[in-house]
């Protein structure tokens, strides 16, 4: 057991660290801390060049071939220099791994260089109306005519759709077969006719998710995962790289809001009260720090285990979970601190209304990535070893 | 970054859960706990032969062990010696010579009534002549009738060695009778000195870790417990593991004894390094193993039913060794006002 950092890992902090110094300046961030589609996009075009974009991709890929442990000091750094993610989020995290797991060379070599360099944005369709924890329920259709499958239906909840050039697809092209097996797992041009977007205003104001309605898309044939039927296994590809990789970055935004909690604490209150001066505003701190480094430190169990047995532990499984609800509190905790002042929107409220954001984007993390329901049913059932819910 | 444990400690692990499983079951447990003289002094040879009172044994080694002896309650004066006392006599070649072969046994004697009850507190109204006779009051003192001798706490500070025999050692009626507590009076007891009290916080450190140790073993098997009821107990016609009012209350337990499991790890190894992190580190594992323990212990108690709530079922017995741990040496509140003034100054 040994938590200092390697010789090389050591080296390669201290050079990305001296790169944000370089590069990156937080005040130049627009819009208190709300995702700024333009400003992320040059961010990440930089990043790429630099190296920094997929570490623990292979290099045939345009990958460093590095191992986890680089990709945990890259968040750790990005969150010191508090700095933004690479906007291609939902590709690194969920495209490209499952690209890399099914895709035939042809498709790695079409699709994985250009979502590394943040040149194509992926979104997700996985979610519908009538199907969402419940995936194998999906009812948007696939039907092979000629060389192209025809897609009609409807997906929902997709995060930068309103900007994506490729979609990971579910669809159903077997509605005979049992519902499991009947699905596919398409890759679709954002961009053909008959794809329409619907941006949805979230509870923050912003349209970060979207509905995506398909009309008579022709995809071509050979866009497809693995081979048709295969969908749900595919997915499952993509749903474990959710909630595996995912986890350092989310912890990584977890300690950027506590090291800006701590900072508003300290400053004076809308009625000029410090509350880093009131005993119980300093012990609901110190509760979300101990919680903070209980979840850094469990991925860095899950890390080592990952690195010596080539699969995370069964630990890795609650830290989404225990990370959103960490988050909401912990915001919650933010505007408590704000007095009625927390109800003014933007350029009118505290820190021009970063925590007003944070909060209101954090009620749905308990949501997004599996609700926190069925992540507690699968601990129970896979981890915990008890009988099957449903 | 490296989080494994070395293939010795592995081994640690699985000798001391399989010794324990068949020389001291928990079943077996309640009749000597709650007969006198609570434990079974003939086992200390063994424990000794197993090599765990050996000050070799690194605090990592130790998190591994404590573990295990937690988890089954083992009614021994290990936590007192090894965690409270050892740090305190490490300069006598005799001394650790002598906790090694299992010739002696010790406990601290620390707190003081109407005083500060940290162990790093100071402030006594025990004191040692020039003679070196030791008078005073002490209260609370774990394991004091199982142990000989007791290492004495002193105006200056100092700590001082003190033969139990020459000591008058008063049980108290405590909730955890696997873990006792007692007053000890000392009136111009004879004593060996054993240096100043400058030991004191790293005992209160070291002590923190393996009560958190400990704390993990405790909640691990009353949640074992509770998933072990769950999946058999059947209401309404069905196995009651398959309510989700249910099951998601072990998964909430097992939770949270992961995630203190890595605070507890992260801990012993700051402190083990002299990382400078290690004091905060130890705070937040002494406070989330102990209350995760606690609410482990709740929940499976609940997940139980009325069973749950009876003398004969093992799981007050396990409740009460994780509220003991809870309330030893500081509070949660008062480690998390330790953190707030690291984190927020």
């Amino acid at each position: 057991m040994d938590f200092r950092d390697t010789a090389a890992e050591a080296a390669f902090r201290a050079k990305l660290r001296d790169w944000y110094r370089q590069n990156f300046d937080p005040s130049a961030i627009p819009g208190a801390g709300r995702p700024d589609v333009d400003f992320m996009r040059s961010w990440s075009h930089k990043l790429f060049d630099a190296g920094y974009v997929g570490l623990t991709w292979p290099e045939e890929y345009g990958g460093a071939g590095l191992s986890p442990s680089y990709q945990a000091i890259y968040f750790e750094e990005m969150v010191r220099a508090q700095a933004p993610e690479h906007i291609g989020i939902i590709g690194l995290n969920m495209a490209g791994p499952t690209i890399m797991a099914w895709g035939t060379p042809e498709q790695k070599q079409r699709y994985l260089p250009k979502l590394l360099s943040g040149e194509e944005i992926w979104c997700q369709g996985f979610s519908e109306p009538g199907s969402g924890s419940d995936l194998a329920g999906a009812r948007t259709t696939a039907v092979l005519d000629g060389d192209h499958w025809v897609v009609n239906g409807q997906k929902v909840w997709s995060s930068w759709a309103h900007i994506a050039d490729w979609c990971i697809l579910v669809v159903r092209t077997d509605p005979a077969a049992k519902k499991h097996e009947g699905l596919s797992y398409l890759l679709v041009d954002m961009h053909a006719p008959g794809v329409e977007v619907r941006p949805l205003r979230q509870i923050t104001g912003d349209p970060e998710f979207n509905e995506i309605f398909f009309t008579d898309v022709r995809v071509p044939k050979d866009s497809i995962l693995g081979k048709p039927g295969d969908g749900w296994k595919v997915a499952m590809t993509t749903l474990l790289h959710e909630r595996g990789t995912l986890a350092f970055a989310l912890v990584g935004q977890l300690r950027q809001h506590f090291t800006r909690l701590v900072e508003l604490s300290r400053q004076p209150a809308p009625d000029g009260s410090v509350p880093a001066d009131d005993p119980v505003v300093r012990d609901a701190i110190a509760r979300e720090w101990i919680e903070l480094q209980s979840l850094a430190f469990t991925n860095y169990r899950t890390l080592t285990t990952l690195l010596t047995k080539g699969q995370p532990g069964p630990e890795s499984s609650v830290v989404k979970l225990v990370w959103s609800e960490a988050n909401q509190r912990l915001t919650k905790l933010a505007r408590g601190l704000q007095g009625l002042s927390t109800m003014l929107d933007d350029e009118g409220g505290v820190w021009d209304g970063y925590w007003q954001y944070r909060q209101l984007r954090s009620r749905g993390n308990t949501i997004e990535a599996g609700t926190s329901e069925i992540l507690r049913n699968i601990v129970a059932e896979r981890v915990l070893g008890l009988p099957r819910s449903r | 970054m490296d989080f494994a444990f070395s293939s010795e400690q592995d081994m640690l692990r699985t000798a001391a859960r399989e010794f324990l499983a068949e020389q001291h079951p928990l079943t077996g447990l309640p009749a000597i706990i709650d007969g006198e003289p609570g434990w079974r002094p003939d086992s200390w040879k063994q424990l000794a032969d197993l090599g765990w009172t050996d000050d070799e044994l690194t605090l990592l080694d130790q998190v591994v062990l404590f573990e295990e002896t937690g988890a089954a309650l083992l009614p021994a004066p290990l936590f007192s010696t090894i965690a409270l006392a050892l740090p305190a006599i490490r300069h006598d070649k005799d001394l650790v010579a002598s906790v090694a072969s299992g010739e002696l046994k010790l406990s601290l004697a620390w707190a003081e009534s109407g005083r500060p009850q940290g162990i790093a507190d100071t402030g006594l109204a025990t004191t040692v002549d020039a003679d070196g006779r030791v008078t005073g009051r002490k209260v609370l003192v774990p394991d004091a009738t199982f142990a000989d001798a007791l290492v004495v706490t002193v105006a200056g500070p100092e700590l001082r060695l003190v033969r139990t025999a020459d000591a008058t050692v008063t049980p108290l009626s405590t909730s955890d009778r696997s873990r006792r507590l007692s007053e000890v009076e000392f009136d111009a007891a004879p004593s060996q000195a054993l240096g100043d009290g400058s030991v004191l916080g790293e005992i209160e450190n070291r002590a923190f870790v393996l009560a958190a140790a400990e704390a993990l073993g405790v909640g691990r098997r009353a949640l074992e417990d509770g998933i072990a009821h769950a999946s058999t107990r059947e209401q309404f016609g069905r196995v009651i593991g398959t309510y989700q009012a249910v099951s998601h209350q072990l998964v909430d337990a097992y939770a949270d004894l992961e995630l203190a499991r890595s605070l507890t790890y992260w801990a012993a190894w700051a402190l083990a390094e002299g990382d400078e992190q290690a004091d905060v580190a130890v705070a937040a594992a002494k406070t989330a193993a102990t209350e995760a323990a606690v609410t482990a212990c709740e929940r499976s108690i609940q997940v139980h039913g009325g069973v749950g709530m009876t003398w004969e079922h093992i799981l007050h017995r396990l409740y009460k060794r994780a509220q003991w741990l809870e309330a030893f040496g500081a509070s949660g509140r008062a480690l998390r006002a330790k953190i707030a003034d690291s984190v927020i100054g």
